[in-house]
């Protein structure tokens, strides 16, 4: 089933609507191969296509939704009965409802290329010795690496449709590959863990060498890594760390959280939230972002939403429903777990403008603090209500302008809001990790460390 | 036994499955089934309904497992996934083998009450009552999400052993979400229990009081200090700790890990790894707990393993792939999210047996630390053992008295170390209930422990 038969099956269902009812269905289906690399041999190799549609059906202002993992048609039609009983044990809202189309036609709808022809062409023996000469050449590449805790790769093509009643359809098509490998070293009877990684739309853009360099620097450099004694200090956060960040600090910008008044920034549109030279924005429309695409989950077209300019709060992110109840329009960013769940809001490319200076530069400009290369805990550690964080880190310090002994088993404490005030500068190297933020080497002038 | 696929089309799906020469094949057989629904802002914000059914094959060939599933459960379309499981497993070739397959009966849970014969106005009671509940312990109470979801999980699992066998498994939970506001900010409760029962797990458990303790735990938290930093002496209270030990020991004990060389368990079976007041549990078949099963998802019966015998680490957990490497028989550790992924081991109910401590002694016995009530999400290295814990209840202890409540904490510490530093045991017991994700899958796993003390964990808080 291509894509286009996806929207046929979409439309069918929406079709079906009676006077006085909304149906909306959404269709998916994606293909996806994952190898497994384990001293030098496949531990497994799994091809797998997952397909289903979810059905929301809203009358008198009362949602209801049910889906299914088949496009078997029998099921399709109950699906479809299920969602309209569920519907009648909803409480009515009178912001609920679908996009209009209206909605679909706010803006233009991006032209992004997110589809590799080429991605069908490779075979499965090529991802395959591609997988094991990756995990060869980590576990090779010096003698302090103990074992490659695993290799992988993974691609998959994702084709969805969306049709309602309201009159939106929408449909795209997308190739994603991935390759990481996660080395083990050890010296002086420590364990470390560092990894590496690559993404691109098709196998041809994975960089194998970069992801054996990078792997290979992180572990080594946090042998022999100790705790500090607690104290406040200023922080270089990894653009892997950043990019986490970004991942917790999105639901302050959700809609649908201010409304329920639940977010860090409820009644700040406007204020100064950040340091004056930061800008933070959502732009599903670059298709450099791995969750680029051109239309939300909703079906209306996405744009790029700026949301911290000059370090002053402009707005929240919304889908049509949430833009109804606070009396403005949809920015394009209703989001989806898939056909097994309702458009909520959410982020899919979130990040900072990048800087001028380069990871090396900052860290020789600073005498004296923590570089985090990564942390632990942090969706435990942080309460995205009050902005309290506590996570653990490991790193490097930086002292008289360079890297110096390695940092284990230590937290690093602040609240989001002091954290972007303090921000007091951003690198140039924007770095994605194949998911919904991307990252850029962040010094924050001051945060709590909690050591021995 | 569930007739899910019949057998005969099991026995040629395996057979198709072994064609190409592989050592072994299994077939696992899943209809799910299940409802939620969401009360949030005042309001019946969504009922949802889903179902989903298909079949995961695997062929295993010397260290190499091919995997392919599929929703069609014809005879065709399992013939075809079969096939190309064995040609993912890269097999040579292979002669024909005939695969009888012998029905073993398992006792599945029967829950008194199926949630689906439960009318949805009932289910959407029972959210408002809770919203309720929540919202009468006070005005700084702000907002209240409540949710259920009940699920209904029907497997087969047959394989080139012969081996034929099923299992239902019927789940409820019940949660509660809560926001306080006041001076200091905006502060979250939260209550979640689940078992694996039918809709009778409301005769256990009164929503009203899941609403309150998430509500008042909301509350407490507006009046908390920053934590305090550095090495400190925990009481963690019964229930509340388990979760750490499931992160910080259980993980480590999962035999895929061991041989991977990626635990620091690996190679200290016989070995004083903990204080001989710890016995660690895992079992699958432990009361009607949230991991509870007949069978795991590669159809071994549920058992009782005892990982760590009064501080001596006793044995590891096993799925299929990893005994038969080991040339022993799997301890019904093999389970996966669902047919679209492989199995793996995976905890069900991990638990620290009750020591024989009045647990008003533990605390009254500790001159200064911390009293966890409630710990948050974790996370931990199981190659060094390192792990993070999110505090989200809890109080000082000063002169051997529970005092004020403390927020925005983590536990920072090492899951062997820690097991050394277990000093006094309770004799008391409580679980908690919660979702172990590995490797992007998930399945519902309990915890339990009794009240216990630990000499010294890294508190990272931020009263530095």
């Amino acid at each position: 089933m291509t894509a286009v038969d996806l929207l046929e099956l979409a439309r069918s269902v929406a079709g079906s609507a009676q006077p006085g009812e909304q149906i909306e269905a959404y269709a998916a289906r994606t293909r996806e191969t994952d190898i497994e690399v384990f001293r030098g041999e496949v531990e497994s190799l799994s091809v797998a296509g997952v397909s289903g549609v979810g059905i929301r059906v809203v009358t008198d202002h009362r949602q209801g939704f049910a889906w299914a993992g088949t496009f078997d048609a029998d099921v399709v039609a109950e699906t479809l009965a299920e969602a309209r009983d569920n519907a009648s044990f909803a409480e009515p809202d009178e912001w609920s409802g679908l996009a209009t189309a209206a909605d679909a036609a706010s803006v233009p709808v991006a032209r992004l290329d997110l589809w590799r022809e080429d991605f069908l062409s490779v075979s499965t023996d090529e991802k395959v010795r591609f997988a094991i000469d990756l995990d060869a050449r980590v576990s090779n590449a010096d003698p302090r690496i103990r074992e490659v805790e695993s290799t992988s790769y993974g691609d998959g093509l994702v084709e969805s449709a969306i049709a309602s009643s309201e009159g939106v359809e929408a449909s795209v098509r997308r190739t994603v590959c991935s390759a990481s490998s996660s080395a083990l070293a050890e010296a002086d009877g420590q364990t470390q863990s560092g990894f590496g990684f690559s993404l691109g739309r098709s196998f041809t853009e994975l960089d194998a060498d970069f992801i054996v360099s990078m792997a290979t620097e992180r572990v080594l450099r946090l042998l022999g890594a100790r705790p500090l004694k607690s104290r406040r200090l200023p922080v270089v956060l990894d653009p892997l760390v950043t990019a986490q960040f970004l991942g917790v600090l999105a639901a302050a910008f959700n809609g649908e959280s201010m409304l329920k008044g639940r977010s860090l920034f409820l009644d700040r549109v406007g204020e100064a939230v950040a340091a004056p030279f930061v800008q933070l924005g959502d732009d599903p429309t670059d298709a450099a972002m791995p969750g680029a695409t051109m239309h939300d989950s909703e079906g209306v077209p996405c744009r790029r939403n700026a949301l911290v300019t000059d370090g002053v709060l402009q707005g929240f992110l919304h889908n049509s429903a949430t833009a109804r109840r606070a009396g403005t329009r949809t920015t394009g960013s209703a989001t989806r777990a898939g056909y097994t769940s309702t458009p909520g809001v959410g982020v899919r490319a979130l990040s900072l403008k990048p800087g001028t200076r380069s990871f090396d530069e900052i860290v020789a400009s600073m005498p004296d603090a923590l570089y985090v290369q990564s942390v632990s805990g942090l969706h435990s550690g942080t309460n995205p209500i009050s902005g309290d964080f506590s996570v653990g880190a490991e790193g490097l310090v930086v002292r008289d302008g360079a890297l110096a002994e390695p940092v284990r088993e230590v937290t690093v404490a602040s609240t989001l809001p002091r954290m972007l005030l303090d921000v007091s500068e951003i690198g140039s190297d924007l770095t994605t990790l194949g998911g919904s933020t991307a990252g850029v080497t962040l010094v924050v002038s001051e945060m709590t460390m909690s050591g021995a | 036994m569930t007739n899910l696929i019949e057998t005969p089309v099991l026995e040629r799906t395996l057979q198709a499955a072994l064609r190409a020469g592989g050592d072994f094949a299994e077939v696992f057989g899943e209809d799910r089934r299940g409802s939620s629904g969401r009360f949030d802002d005042g309001r019946v914000e969504e009922l949802t309904s889903g179902r989903s059914r298909g079949a995961g094959i695997r062929v295993v060939r010397g260290d190499t497992t091919g995997f392919a599933h599929t929703a069609d459960l014809s005879a065709t379309g399992l013939v075809e996934a079969a096939e190309a499981a064995a040609a993912a497993a890269r097999t040579g070739g292979g002669g024909v083998r005939e695969i009888a397959l012998e029905a073993r009966p398992s006792t599945p849970y029967e829950p008194e009450i199926a949630p689906e014969s439960v009318p949805k106005a009932r289910k959407v009671e029972l959210l408002r009552v809770a919203d309720a509940a929540a919202r009468g312990e006070g005005g700084a109470i702000r907002s209240v999400t409540a949710s259920f979801a009940d699920s209904r999980r029907r497997i087969v699992v047959a394989n080139s052993d012969g081996l034929l066998t099923g299992d239902e498994q019927v789940r409820t939970r019940f949660g509660v979400q809560t926001v306080a506001a006041g001076d200091t900010g905006m502060q979250t409760g939260y209550e979640a229990p689940g078992r694996t029962l039918g809709f009778e797990f409301f005769d256990q458990f009164d929503v009203e009081e899941i609403a309150r303790k998430s509500a008042r735990r909301a509350i407490t938290m507006l009046d908390a200090q920053p934590a305090p930093s550095g090495s400190l002496t925990v009481v963690l209270a019964k229930g509340a700790g388990s979760v750490l030990f499931h992160e910080a020991c259980g993980h480590g004990l999962e035999a895929d890990l061991v041989q991977r060389a990626a635990s620091v368990f690996e190679g200290k079976r016989g070995e004083q790894v903990a204080s001989p007041l710890v016995t660690l549990v895992d079992q699958g078949a432990y009361a009607r707990e949230w991991g509870t099963f007949a069978i795991d998802d590669e159809g071994h019966p549920a058992q009782r393993n005892v990982l760590i015998e009064n501080g001596v680490l006793n044995d590891y957990m096993w799925d299929y792939l990893r005994a038969r490497k080991e040339g022993r028989a799997s301890s019904g550790n093999g389970r996966r999210e669902s047919y679209q992924v492989l199995p793996m081991v995976r905890m069900t109910n991990t638990y620290l047996e009750p020591g024989t401590t009045d647990p008003d002694d533990i605390v009254r016995d500790t001159e200064h630390g911390i009293y966890c009530v409630q710990l948050g999400g974790g996370q931990v290295d199981t190659a060094t053992g390192d792990f993070v814990f999110g505090i989200t209840e809890a109080y000082m202890i000063e002169h051997g008295k529970i005092t004020h409540p403390i927020r925005a904490a983590q536990l920072i510490g090492n899951g062997p170390e820690i097991l050394h530093r277990i000093d006094v045991v309770g004799n008391d017991f409580d679980t908690w209930t919660g979702m172990c994700g590995k490797n992007g899958q998930s399945v519902p796993v309990s915890s339990g422990q009794p009240t216990l003390r630990v000499t010294g964990i890294t508190v990272g808080g931020t009263a530095a």
